[in-house]
């Protein structure tokens, strides 16, 4: 689409009034004025309401508010005069938006001027459409227009009008305009005599082709045919249609580009007329110019590139391709700027064809001269993008230089995506991964604040991947963090990289490890609180590898600036590795502490940031492409870190990880995993979580044994909702969770987590959510759940996501317990006691007494016996002060019958609860969960 | 909203004010004008530029040439255009635009149908206020 601007110059805004104050003070005045006219007694007559609203558009013009007017420009329209009815089509044009409730209105104006069969009226009222191109407009004359193009009687500048409205209809809500009989007609108008209302058609047809290439299809041989009787006829035949002696340039471009919707086409006939149509404009580039003037040029060289591109575009015609990068690469060097700026922009489309590739290579020198020469950021850009198109495994070191010797000068507005191409060719073409980390830390080091997390995650993964480099690794940073001043994101890989695989260099007298240390904690206080908290991590990580300096940072760790630290997390860290050095043994520290297990191979993120930077329509087919040719070098490790996590469901990251549920978490430095995951072996009893259970779940939990539906989870960012219901062995469980900020939130990753003993006796399956939670918002997971056996954990959910800048990680227990797959069960008193007295061994049986936590209320109890799933059986106990029930326990192998008594001691203050059923750890759990009940 | 529309002028004014003669006439898309599928294209007339912005469905030198073709015509329209002529006769520049831009799109490239167009639309204008109106003066 092609929006104007009419750019005033400070010179003539200054024609006005002496000054801006000047300006607004006269309008203020002249507006004033017109309001009193329109509102005063006497109607104006057409001409002078004309004239106002002509003053009100000037002055919107100006760049001042508007907000009146419009009912007379309305009126307007329906003036029988053309210049009251255009002045009011001009300022509906550009005045009133999409939304304005004059719409309608408006619509019967328009509806009559289409009906008037006065061309120049029909023209006003398809420009206003066009203009305002609404949805409105759309439902109200979609189906009108395409009657009006292919009306044997219009004139054919209506025709065109028509040919553009809908064009632009169309744009804005394809679903409204109808295909239909029309469509070949329209496809006819190719052939029309007037050249006008085929670069029309041919602009309508290239649109509508995209969406319904089937419909368009005969387009292709008249498109040719039309070509090539332009391409072949001299200069004068087309008379206004040559622009400085070429003949009809803007209709060419139109038709290559409508060609380049379709394939090749497959009448030889046609594609011969075509590859010669295509060779005769490649033939004229090489004619002397028969003009001087830069209009010729262009208008010719428009033709070229678009012919360029549409012999891209087929990709199929080798002898096409060469010569249209030859053509490409003399441009290259042309003294036109322009012309270097486009030839490098269609020579990175050619560098991903096969045939091409290697001719477009050996212009490597030159558009190295242009990144180091050019004046214009534009045209350098183009550059950039030029090599990273055409680097391969052969040149790729010398592009990676050359960009890296640019990236110390360059704009800062490219700054970023060049270290992320930087980064991606260093990764994809690295033969010795040596080089690779030189790259980066060189990176780093030009331009560390263009580097974003997902490059410095990514050469960690790597690291961590490929055994060969780490020695070296450990190294390159060691040394790189000898620099006075080195860039935080250095201080980040450096501790990473020290804090996995510093050992490798502790031998060397220079680097050992109180060295290590001493140049890190160096840096420590420069530091923001992120990369302290990944300090910390390498600092515990060194007390498992290096015991000797254990005192020394037991020591750094103890002191009340990290003890004390105002920041949460810093301190959370600094008391739990404490901790965990002092009390934990050496084979603890050891498994906690072990090296990173490696990444899965997934495809590289900092690709993904790439082509989400640069929107999906530029780079995503190139980058497509080249994936495909280069598919073993291009996958890569994901650096998220809450990909670590077990899964209970079938997940390809849990597998490839080798976690089950019961290994914890990965230890180490995850660079933003909350500081207790890690701990959790340690200092917690219940099941390996991520994280240690959110206090008060053990409270939630409970009020969760007796009924299914209820808030499970409560903070200042996050509630979590449940709504579950069960049937025999079977139940659903909707989970909802509210983001109850006004801010998204990012890479949210719940996780069901069942332990080893767990696992083979309830089946947990659900889909993954949405990672975006946005403000406000809620998210719904749904949980399928199996009961396969008898169990007595409680699954975990763990939800890990980023707020702001800041990583979350909370667990909860999920309150799927056993009696969920009770089914109550009637019977009389009599039956009741002769099963009672089956169940007799003593293993059958288990017996609590205990205090009431809560008032002993009769209604109270019963409810939540009903609640807890059995039945409640009314006058079957001789007392009727006590309470039993029966059910049957529904799993998937077995059903077990459960008997259950409970008798209060009022004065006491406590109760009696007996189970029995046919499994001791039944009536174990059962009584467990129903004693904490009452 | 006209504050956007405001806003989007004066920035790509100051954009292409600052850029040299002898670099290229295209700017890459930034947030201002929809991302980066759209390009500004601009031509430099003594005190004027003339900025288009336009998607990658038009051709980067076919626009160069509407813009010539665009100046070319106001120059024929008002017989040696100058800036005066633009910022008294706004409605006639829209006018003229309007012959050759519809909706975003380009209508008709032909400068002398153009003019033919626009000359038709001139008589209507002098017939209608020959026959209406006596000529006043209104501004």
């Amino acid at each position: 689409m092609l929006v104007q601007f009419f750019q005033r110059t400070h010179d003539s805004l200054l024609l006005l009034g002496k000054s801006k104050e000047a300006e607004i003070k006269r309008i203020n005045k002249e507006l004033a004025n017109i309001r009193s006219k329109f509102k005063g007694d006497k109607a104006l007559d057409g001409y002078s309401k004309k004239k106002y609203v002509c003053k009100l558009l000037f002055i919107f013009l100006l760049g001042h508010d508007i907000d009146f007017g419009h009912m007379e420009a309305v009126n307007l329209l329906s003036s029988n005069r053309y210049t009251e009815k255009q002045i009011g089509y001009l300022f509906i044009s550009v005045l009133v938006n999409s939304n304005s409730e004059l719409i309608r209105l408006i619509n019967n104006a328009i509806k009559n001027d289409l009906a008037s069969r006065n061309p120049t009226f029909m023209g006003l009222a398809l420009h206003c459409i066009a203009s305002v191109g609404s949805r409105e407009m759309a439902e109200a004359f979609a189906g009108e227009i395409p009657k009006v193009l292919v009306a044997g009687d219009t004139m054919d500048s209506v025709k065109q009008s028509a040919a553009l409205c809908l064009l632009r209809l169309y744009r804005t809500s394809p679903d409204l305009v109808p295909m239909g009989d029309w469509t070949s007609r329209v496809v006819h108008l190719l052939n029309d005599q007037h050249l006008g209302v085929v670069t029309a058609a041919t602009s309508l047809i290239t649109t509508l082709a995209q969406k319904n290439p089937e419909e368009f299809k005969t387009s292709v041989s008249l498109a040719v045919s039309r070509l090539s009787r332009i391409v072949t006829s001299a200069s004068t035949d087309l008379q206004d249609y040559t622009y400085y002696f070429v003949p009809a340039p803007w209709l060419s471009v139109k038709l290559l580009r409508l060609l380049q919707c379709y394939p090749p086409p497959e009448d030889p006939a046609v594609r011969g007329r075509l590859t010669e149509c295509l060779e005769t404009i490649l033939n004229k580039a090489q004619e002397p110019p028969k003009s001087k003037k830069v209009q010729h040029s262009n208008a010719k060289n428009a033709v070229l590139f678009e012919a360029i591109s549409l012999i891209i575009h087929h990709d199929s015609e080798p002898n096409l391709l060469v010569r249209a990068c030859n053509q490409l690469g003399q441009f290259l060097q042309h003294r036109e700027t322009n012309l270097r700026y486009l030839a490098l922009e269609s020579m990175c489309t050619l560098a991903s064809s096969e045939f091409s590739h290697e001719a477009v290579k050996t212009h490597i020198e030159t558009v190295i001269n242009a990144l180091k020469t050019e004046r214009d950021v534009s045209v350098r850009q183009r550059a950039v993008d030029l090599l990273y198109a055409m680097c391969d495994r052969s040149n790729a070191p010398q592009i990676v230089a050359e960009m890296l010797s640019y990236l110390e000068t360059a704009d800062y507005s490219i700054r970023e995506e060049i270290v992320l191409k930087v980064a991606i060719l260093a990764e994809k073409y690295a033969v010795d991964y040596t080089w690779y980390v030189d790259t980066i830390l060189n990176l780093i080091r030009i331009a560390g604040d263009y580097v974003s997390e997902e490059v410095w995650y990514r050469v960690i993964q790597i690291v961590i991947n490929r055994d060969d480099v780490q020695g070296y690794a450990a190294k390159t940073v060691f040394e790189a963090l000898q620099a006075p001043a080195c860039h935080e994101n250095l201080v980040k890989v450096g501790g990473y990289i020290l804090g996995e695989f510093g050992n490798l260099i502790a031998g060397d007298p220079r680097s050992s490890p109180l060295i290590q240390f001493n140049l890190l904690h160096s840096k420590f206080h420069l530091c923001s609180v992120p990369t302290r908290a990944l300090l910390l991590s390498t600092y515990i990580k060194f007390v498992n590898l290096f015991p000797e300096v254990k005192p020394t940072i037991q020591d750094v760790l103890r002191s009340d600036s990290q003890l004390r630290n105002a920041d949460v997390e810093l301190q959370q860290r600094a008391v739990e590795y404490l901790r965990l050095s002092t009390v934990a043994s050496t084979d603890i520290l050891a498994t906690v502490l072990e090296e990173m297990p490696p990444f899965p191979e997934r495809e590289s993120s900092i690709l993904a940031k790439l082509k989400k930077k640069k929107g999906p329509s530029t780079v995503t087919d190139l980058e497509d492409t080249k994936r495909e040719r280069s598919v073993d070098v291009n996958g890569g490790p994901e650096p998220a870190p809450a990909s670590t996590s077990a899964m209970s469901t079938p997940s390809p990251s849990a597998d490839l990880l080798g976690l089950g549920a019961a290994p914890p978490a990965p230890a180490g430095p995850p660079p933003s995993s909350g500081g207790g995951g890690l701990l959790v072996d340690v200092f917690s009893d219940s099941a390996s979580v991520v994280a240690p259970l959110a206090p008060g779940s053990e409270d939630n939990f409970a009020r969760f044994v007796c009924k299914n539906n209820g808030v499970l989870f409560e903070n200042q960012l996050l509630q979590i909702g449940l709504k579950s219901e069960f049937r025999q062995n079977l139940g659903r469980m909707f989970i909802f969770y509210g983001n109850k900020t006004s801010t998204q939130f990012l890479n949210f990753t719940p996780t069901l987590i069942c332990s080893d003993d767990l696992q083979p006796n309830l089946n947990l399956q659900t889909k993954p959510v949405d990672p975006t939670v946005e403000g406000g918002a809620q998210v719904q997971q749904v949980v399928n759940i199996e009961c396969v056996s008898d169990f007595t954990e409680a699954p975990v959910l763990n939800i890990q996501f980023r707020y702001g800048g800041t990583f979350q990680n909370v667990s909860v227990q999920l309150p799927i317990t056993l009696n969920k797959f009770f089914q109550p069960t009637e019977m009389a008193s009599q039956d009741f006691f002769q099963r009672w007295k089956q169940l007799s061994n003593p293993q059958q049986e288990v017996q609590n007494i205990f205090k009431a936590k809560h008032p002993m209320d009769t209604e109270v109890t019963k409810a939540k016996i009903i609640g807890f799933g059995s039945a409640l059986l009314e006058e079957v106990d001789p007392n009727p002060a006590n309470f039993v029930g029966a059910g049957i326990i529904h799993t998937k192998t077995t059903q077990i019958g459960c008997l259950l008594r409970l008798e209060p001691n009022l004065q006491a203050q406590m109760y009696r609860l007996t189970l029995r059923t046919s499994k001791e750890a039944v009536s174990q759990r059962l009584c467990e969960l129903l004693s904490a009940q009452f | 909203s006209e504050d956007t529309q405001q806003q989007i002028i004066r920035e790509t004014f100051h954009l292409v004010s600052k850029r040299d003669e002898n670099v290229c006439n295209f700017l890459e898309g930034g947030l201002l004008i929809g991302g980066s599928d759209n390009k500004l294209i601009y031509r430099h007339y003594a005190t004027l530029y003339f900025v288009f912005c336009v998607d990658s469905s038009e051709s980067e030198l076919g626009i160069l040439d509407l813009i010539q073709v665009f100046v070319e015509t106001l120059d024929k329209c008002f017989e040696n255009v100058c800036e005066l002529d633009l910022i008294f006769h706004v409605d006639k520049v829209h006018n003229i635009l309007a012959e050759m831009v519809m909706g975003g799109m380009v209508l008709e490239t032909n400068m002398n149908e153009i003019v033919t167009q626009i000359d038709a639309q001139n008589k209507l204008e002098k017939s209608e206020t020959f026959i209406f109106q006596s000529p006043r003066q209104d501004r």
